[in-house]
Parts: structure tokens; sequence; C-alpha cells
């Protein structure tokens, strides 16, 4: 009897019970969705009261207008008629261009600094900590004006240029450096040399034929003495001709981004190092490896694995940062299209939305490649440390 | 002796190392102590008494009122000195033993209306002090800590709905912190100073600065919010347990059981937050506000003084960098100390 009523009672009530739980969690939840579309509402009213009240037309129309202003680095042509929306990529692809490249650099700066941390050179080690504390602890956007005015800016004139080895100039109007000119036609060999050097990076670790990498990398030099010249700067009156020149603003901000990021990713490669286990390099050593071995095949793919999720927050990070393009007028996407353009046009909401809206879709792009190298890595060898 | 042939002659790729680092070491550091000391103008009181070749620091000592106070009025100054020096009280009392967090934050809460009303002014017989000339390392200040303590409620709440078990509430959290944390400072500059009159009723027109404050907290707050969630998961299951047997709900369990502990177990993160939002002040200069970068910055384009880059930011670098070294040196501190008594 006292069973059935139990069972009849605790049966009622652990449904009801059940229930209130759950019509409380629909009701908050509820409530907060009616919050948040409560504010979204009263936000979007005012805009278009605003926007109505200013005379401003919403839309992207604007995209097509004439542009009507110059940008100095461009990777595609553009012109004073072109349109906003071509100006909108001028920006998108210096900004990419800058992140890629300073990726590239703060990386191999970074590993090599963090790397020297634990160098039994006492000097080398002190100088390496120097640098992480200094770069570390000065905001960013100081590091770029200190390379851009009291750096670059401050260079002499082009006569009395700094020649580095009579192949590249600095003055303060840029860096001159040879450029690779292809002749006229020869986009069949530049086909050629990508596809070959994508081959080099698939086989370097292939042993069936013998230095494949060797032959392929001769095979590139040839394609690219048949179908280009380099054209090295030379001084003619007062400025330079041939060759190429990277403006100033570049110089400075990919300086200032890529060292400032690899002090943050030195301390990451230190943390990563530090986290291999002790027996590891006692085990490295007792097979006699000597210590560039050892750091290479044994310490660094461990350390990889606590190292790639961190790079991940800090390659974000520089492409973010790249943004403070705009304090030096380096033409990226905010300073073209999120200065000037929106100047020009006034379309505040759709501009901002439109910058906002590129670098979520970067960032996400980032950190999913980066999970997939992740994974690659983490599958490789041991699955627990 | 020993010690220099083993740490730096031991072998004779470590010897070339050494020579090579000193050699560089000399030949960049010579030059530069010359100019910065030894060569240095320091005393007078214009451009001309700088002329030994050297730094002219008498710049940096002539203008050095402007670069904390920009253009705050003379003879007000002194109400940025109180304030100054009530914060850094406000701040011992985090790490004084015998107070009570309520009781710290209930004095901060206090202190900061009255700084807000002491450096405003337009009360009690205090002239007015409209914000556009605040400037200097003041406004510095001024935007971090504004900053944080705006974000630090938002932060709190956005850091329990990421992890709460509300889907909806989850989601909306989620997305809201990882736009945030997906898009440049800049932009969301830009987007407080160009958009949020637009987004707000016709007629009312926010402040600059408080513009400026918005975004940075909105931004700060996100990331506060995941260095917070990051405390919160380090909590272990049985404390929400223990709570729910003593028949606490959920908010009980998180004011007085949970967050107390998480927040003590993410100091140094937070310190770390703080030292990042201190740099990323720097970038109001964009939108036309003369944080101490942006005075000094605009003070190098003055006709008096031209061609002194290189001392006003070697004396920026190096507030900035005394400031966020020993905030990051605090952080490890605390790191160590909370290492010792955690169980």
């Amino acid at each position: 009897m006292g069973c059935i009523t139990h069972r009849l009672y605790g049966s009622f009530l652990d449904k009801n019970l059940w229930q209130s739980v759950r019509h409380t969690a629909i009701f908050w939840q509820l409530v907060a969705v009616a919050v948040i579309a409560a504010g979204g509402m009263w936000l979007f009213g005012n805009i278009l009261d605003n926007l109505d009240n200013r005379g401003i037309a919403s839309g992207f129309s604007f995209l097509k207008s004439t542009a009507g202003f110059g940008i100095s680095t461009s990777l595609i042509d553009f012109t004073e008629a072109s349109s906003i929306g071509r100006a909108f990529w001028v920006g998108l692809l210096n900004t990419l261009m800058v992140s890629a490249i300073g990726v590239v650099l703060a990386t191999i700066l970074g590993f090599a600094v963090g790397i020297a941390r634990f160098s039994n050179n006492w000097l080398l080690a002190r100088l390496a900590m120097g640098f992480v504390e200094t770069l570390r602890n000065i905001p960013l956007l100081l590091q770029i004006f200190f390379w851009y005015f009291a750096v670059l800016r401050s260079l002499p004139g082009p006569r009395q240029s700094y020649d580095i080895a009579g192949l590249a100039y600095l003055n303060n109007r840029g860096f001159y450096i040879p450029k690779l000119e292809f002749f006229d036609g020869s986009g069949w060999s530049v086909v050629g040399i990508v596809i070959l050097a994508v081959a080099a990076f698939c086989l370097r670790r292939h042993r069936v034929v013998p230095r494949i990498s060797v032959v392929l990398a001769v095979l590139i030099l040839v394609f690219l003495l048949v179908s280009a010249s380099v054209s090295v700067p030379a001084l003619k009156g007062f400025n330079f001709t041939g060759g190429s020149v990277l403006s100033p603003e570049f110089v400075a901000l990919v300086i200032a981004l890529s060292s400032y990021t690899a002090a943050f990713i030195a301390e990451i490669v230190r943390a990563g190092i530090q986290s291999v286990p002790r027996g590891q390099i006692e085990a490295a050593d007792a097979l006699a490896l000597s210590a560039k071995d050892r750091m290479r095949f044994v310490v660094i793919p461990q350390a990889l694995r606590v190292i790639v999720p961190l790079l991940t927050n800090q390659y974000l990070n520089l492409t973010k940062n790249s943004s403070l393009a705009a304090a030096i007028a380096f033409p990226d996407l905010v300073s073209v299209f999120a200065g000037t353009a929106l100047n020009i046009t006034g379309q505040a909401i759709e501009i901002i939305g439109i910058t906002m809206a590129v670098y979520l879709t970067i960032s996400l792009l980032i950190a999913f490649a980066m999970n997939a190298f992740n994974r690659a890595t983490a599958m490789r060898g041991l699955s627990t440390g | 002796m020993s010690w220099v042939r083993e740490n730096l002659f031991s072998s004779w790729g470590n010897t070339l190392t050494s020579c090579f680092i000193g050699f560089v070491l000399a030949w960049a550091l010579v030059p530069f102590v010359d100019w910065a000391v030894i060569s240095a103008d320091w005393g007078g009181s214009k451009r001309t008494d700088c002329n030994s070749g050297g730094a002219c620091w008498v710049y940096v000592i002539q203008r050095f009122d402007q670069f904390m106070y920009g253009f705050y009025p003379v003879s007000e100054r002194w109400r940025v000195d109180v304030v100054g020096i009530l914060l850094v009280v406000a701040l011992t009392l985090f790490f004084w033993p015998r107070v009570s967090a309520r009781l710290a934050l209930l004095c901060w809460a206090l202190a900061l209306f009255f700084c807000w009303f002491l450096l405003t002014g337009g009360v009690l017989a205090l002239p007015y002090v409209e914000t556009p000339l605040w400037g200097g390392m003041m406004l510095t200040v001024v935007l971090t800590v504004g900053g944080l303590v705006l974000a630090f409620p938002v932060a709190i709440l956005l850091a329990l709905g990421r992890r709460s078990s509300l889907p909806l509430v989850r989601i909306s959290c989620t997305v809201f912190i990882e736009l945030w944390r997906g898009v440049p400072l800049i932009t969301v500059l830009f987007m407080a100073s160009v958009m949020l009159p637009l987004f707000l009723p016709d007629g009312a027109g926010v402040d600059k600065l408080l513009r400026a404050l918005i975004g940075v907290s909105l931004f700060a707050g996100a990331y506060l919010a995941e260095v917070i969630r990051g405390g919160l998961q380090a909590i272990p299951r049985v404390q929400y347990e223990a709570a729910a047997a003593l028949g606490l709900g959920y908010w009980k369990t998180m004011t007085y059981v949970i967050l107390p502990q998480a927040l003590r177990h993410v100091i140094p993160g937070l310190l770390n937050t703080i030292i990042a939002l201190f740099k990323d002040t720097t970038l109001v200069l964009i939108i036309g506000m003369f944080d101490f970068l942006g005075i000094i910055q605009a003070s190098l384009n003055d006709q008096e003084w031209l061609g002194l880059a290189a001392e006003g930011y070697v004396f920026a670098a190096l507030i900035y960098w005394s400031i966020c070294y020993s905030l990051s040196r605090l952080s490890i501190k605390v790191e160590q100390h909370s290492g010792v008594h955690r169980v």
C-alpha cells in the first residue's frame, strides 16, 4: 500500500517537478529573448528615425559610386575613378598582405627568441629576455609611431640613402628592393614554377628519389632564368628607378607588428618548451643526440602541441592589430574603408558593419585553419604527453 | 671568472655569439646612452637651450604637466591629484587582508562616484571642467579604470550566461562575447564614436569621452568575461553540489560560493587584461582624443619644438613600460602567492 502510494505520489511529484524546472527555464529564456528583442527594436527604431532626420539613405548602393580619392599602396589597379567597392577590396587585400607577412616574420622571430631564452650563452638568453620584456610592455601604437616617425621618416633623402650591398636602398621615401620582372608571355612558366614549388614542398621528405628537392630547385631556377630578370633600383636624378619600393608606412607597420607579436610568441614558445617533461630530454641525451637534434626531433615536436593553440590567438591578434595602420595612414581596410570612404559617403552603419563582419570572418577562418593544423599535429606521435 | 668561462666562452660557437652580441650591444647602446644621458640637455626653457646634440629633455620637462593633465585648467589640477591619490588608496584596499571584499567594493563604488564629480565639477563651487579638456595620463587612467569598472559587472553576467544551462541565454552570451573578441578595438571605437549617436534617440547627445568609454568597456567586457569563465571552470563540481545541499538558489550560489573563489583564481588573468587594456587605450588618439600618447604625438607638431620625435617617444615608452612592467610583476607575484595557498 505504502509502496503504491509512494509510487503514485512520487511519479506525480517527479513529473511536476520536472515540468516546473523546465517551465522556469523556458520562462527565463523567453524573458532574456524578450529583453534582447525589445532593446534591438528600440535601437533599430532610433536608427531609422535618425537616418530619416539626417536624410541619409540606407543601403549598399554607395559601393558602386565613384571613390574620388587615390590610394598610395594597392595590389590591384585603383584610380580616383574606381568605385568605393573596389576601394574596399584594395583595403582588404592590403590588410591581408600585411597580416600574412607579419605572421610569417613574427613566427620566425618569435621562435628564434623563444628558443634563444634557453641558450647556454648567458648573454644571448638575457638579450632574448630583454627583447620580450621591452616589447611586450610598450603599446603597439607607440612602437608603430616610433618606427614610422622617429626612424623611417627621419632617414636621409634619396641621394644619401643607406646602401645595402648595392641591391637595396633605405631612405625617407621607403625601402627600395630588387624586383623580379617577368617577360611578356611568361605566364606559363610562372604556373610551372608554382607547380614545381608545391611539388618540392610535398616531396621534401620523400626518400624514393634521392635529392628530389635539389632537382626541383634547379628546375625552378632554370624557369626563372628564362622567364624573368631582376630589376635593381638605381638612383636617377632625385629618385630611384627600377626595382620596387616598400612605403615607409608599410615597413613601419610590418616591423612593429611582427616584433610586438614575436615577443608574445616567444613567451608561448618558452612555455611550450618548458612543458616538455624532463624525462624526454634525458631520454634524448641517453640516445646521444646533439643539442640541436634534441631540440629539433624531441623537444619542439612535443612543445608544438602546447604552442599551436596559443599561437592561433597571436595570429588573430596580429591581424586585428594591423588595423592600427589607420594611425599612420597605411591604406588598410580600416584606413581606406572605415576612414576615407566613411568620411566621403557618411554611410556609417553599413561601412562599420561590413568592416566588422570582414574581421569576424577573418578571425573565424584563421581559427578554423589553426584548429585543423592543431588536429594534424596532435595526431602524430603520442596521444598523451 | 669560471662563471664567465662557463656561461659566455664554453665553446667556439659560444664565444663567437658572445663577441657578436657584445659588439652589437656596444654599437647600439653606447651612442644611445651618450644621446640620452651624457650629452643630453636638461636645463633651460626653450628649444634653443638644446644645443649639445644630445637628447632635448628640456622639452619633456617643460611639457610634463601637460602630458599628465592634458588641457585641464591649471588652477583645478589639484582635483586630478586628489583623484589619483584616492585611486591608489582604493587599490591598496584590495590587497589589505583585514578589509572584506564587500567593504572594498562599497568603498570603490563610492570613491568612483566621488572621483567623477570631482573631475567634472559643476557642483559645490567647483568650476565645471568639460571632458574635451581632459587629456594626458589622466585621460589614459580614466579610460582604463572607467572602462574596467563599467566592463566588470557586464563581464560577470556574460561569463555566467555563457556557462548557463539555458541554451538561448548561453547562445546569446557566446555570440556577444565572440563578436567583440573577433573585431579590432579601432572598429569598436569607430562604432562608438560614429554609430552610437545613431543608435540613441534624437537629441540624446552623448559625450565623446563617454562614447569612448562605452566602446572600451564593451570590448574589455568580452575579454574579461572569458578570463572569468576560466575561473568558473576551475571551480570543482562539489562546490555547486554543496551549495545546492544548503538549499541556496542560483544567484546565492554564485554570489556567496562560486564567484568569490573563481575571481580569486583569475586575479593574474585579470591583471593581464588590465595591462592589455592600459596599452590599448592609446587607440583613442585615432578617434581624436588626447590620451598620454595622443598628447605627446600632438605636441611633436608644435612649431616651437620641432624634430623631437625620438625624445617624445622614448619618454612615453619609459612611462608605459614602467607601469606595465610593474603590473606584470604584480601579476606574477599574486600567481605565486595564490599557488602557495591553493589546496
